[in-house]
């Protein structure tokens, strides 16, 4: 099951001509861009592990690029996304976030159902992924 | 090959066998270039030179794309060497505006470090801190000044090996996305590029910067007092020429910096002379113009051996 957050998850997977010039376009605009990675896909597992510091003072794509393929050389099993965090006052938040790497086989999550006191369910969205160790859960 | 021609605009179908060359030149705006090279530099022939080529070169670029055939991106990596004063780092900082304008780097912002912006303090320090730079410069061009810094032979765990080799595979790796320029005195230069003979191939332009003639250093000193509303009088011009020729056999001497230097001094002093009479008014003429005295009162004429090439 094709794991869908962030901007652009319904479109086809990027390409890396596409990612650049989504990445200068956040970098145009002034924006920090972070390049972030995970192998627990669960939706709301929100902090994933930085690659390096968030970039700062960025002119041109091709830095982040480079970062991008280096993340991938050594994490390309796994989630990798790519983050644009917008400091203007007000804002002060991420604008932008896109996935640019993914796992070759997504085998998507399963819903556990527990019964509980006076006939209620609660539900529980486990990924099949994650039932191996880290760092062992997209290799073949 | 007919995405390459619609950029480039051409109705033409492709591949097309001649081209009209001036329309072509007028196209992609070299002439405004170049021609503001030699109003705002002057002297600085060898440089002048090499940028004309490598406008040219791009010239030639774009018409072989059009014909369909094979383009490569040239080296544009360039070391500049020169004695002090000379316009080593003025000619680095306009580099990016002109490679910008004609096309071969994307961004043209000029990153400009020393050796303590590549190299760390301490082990596993250096790496990062070079890549930051370098991610910084990617679409631009980073200026490397005193580029002989980054070596010292005299300690053999000095991390600027470290920062040397991540600097030469980025240089190789990605030669479209920066241009990296290296600046220093001639003779240690020379010695940087013995110890690291990768740095010298990687560097597709050596341009050594030539001292100034006097006559050119009097045109900078115009210039720059130009650029400040302030012009010389007939005398003081007479008198700062015969300055130049006194203080380029003095020690210490460095080309328009040191005429940059003096500027300021004889500022100083029509300030002082214009100051040191106060119940009268004053117009814009007598404000602007430096008078032979302002330059006369100088040190320079006063040593022993300026006495002796006195006229």
């Amino acid at each position: 099951m094709r794991v869908t957050q962030g901007c652009f998850s319904f479109l086809p997977d990027l390409t890396d001509e596409q990612i650049t010039a989504q990445v200068q376009y956040c970098l145009d605009r002034g924006w920090a861009v972070n390049i972030e990675f995970t192998d627990d896909p669960h939706p709301r597992n929100t902090y994933w592990d930085m690659w390096g510091l968030p970039m700062f003072d960025l002119r041109d794509a091709a830095g982040i690029m480079r970062e991008l393929a280096d993340c991938r050389r050594i994490y390309g099993d796994r989630y990798i996304r790519i983050s644009g965090f917008d400091s203007t006052h007000g804002w002060e938040s991420v604008r932008i976030s896109f996935i640019v790497n993914r796992p070759k086989q997504e085998p998507g999550f399963r819903l556990d159902r527990q019964e509980t006191v006076g006939r209620n369910l609660r539900y529980a969205t486990k990924s099949y992924a994650t039932g191996r160790p880290e760092g062992e859960r997209y290799q073949p | 090959m007919m995405e390459a021609a619609a950029q480039l605009g051409s109705t033409d179908t492709v591949p097309v066998d001649a081209i009209d060359l001036r329309r072509e030149f007028e196209d992609v705006e070299i002439a405004p270039v170049l021609a503001q090279l030699d109003r705002e530099l002057v002297g600085l022939a060898p440089v002048k030179t090499r940028i004309r080529e490598i406008a040219s070169l791009l010239l030639v670029e774009r018409i072989r794309q059009k014909m369909g055939l094979a383009t490569t991106f040239p080296t544009l990596h360039m070391s500049f060497t020169g004695n002090p004063g000379t316009g080593k780092t003025t000619v680095a900082l306009r580099m990016a505006g002109i490679l910008h304008r004609l096309g071969f780097v994307r961004r043209g912002h000029v990153i400009s470090v020393t050796r303590d912006d590549l190299v760390g303090q301490y082990i596993g320090h250096t790496a990062p801190k070079t890549k930051e730079v370098l991610k910084k410069a990617m679409g631009g061009v980073l200026f490397i000044d005193e580029a002989y810094y980054l070596y010292r032979p005299e300690n053999e765990r000095d991390y600027g090996q470290e920062a040397i080799e991540i600097l030469l595979q980025i240089m190789e790796q990605q030669r479209e996305d920066l241009v990296v320029i290296l600046a220093g005195y001639g003779d240690r230069m020379e010695k940087f590029f013995q110890s690291n003979p990768g740095f010298r191939s990687r560097i597709g332009h050596h341009i050594d910067f030539p001292d100034y003639s006097g006559g050119e250093l009097l045109t900078i000193a115009e210039l720059m007092l130009e650029g400040q509303n302030y012009r010389f009088t007939p005398e003081a011009r007479a008198a700062f020429e015969r300055y130049i020729a006194v203080r380029r056999t003095q020690p210490l001497f460095s080309n328009a910096r040191s005429i940059r230097n003096a500027l300021d001094r004889i500022r100083l002093r029509q300030a002082n002379r214009l100051v040191s009479r106060l119940d009268r008014v004053l117009t814009s003429a007598e404000v602007t113009s430096i008078e032979a005295a302002d330059v006369l009162a100088s040190r320079v004429f006063n040593r022993p051996e300026a006495v002796e090439m006195q006229p």
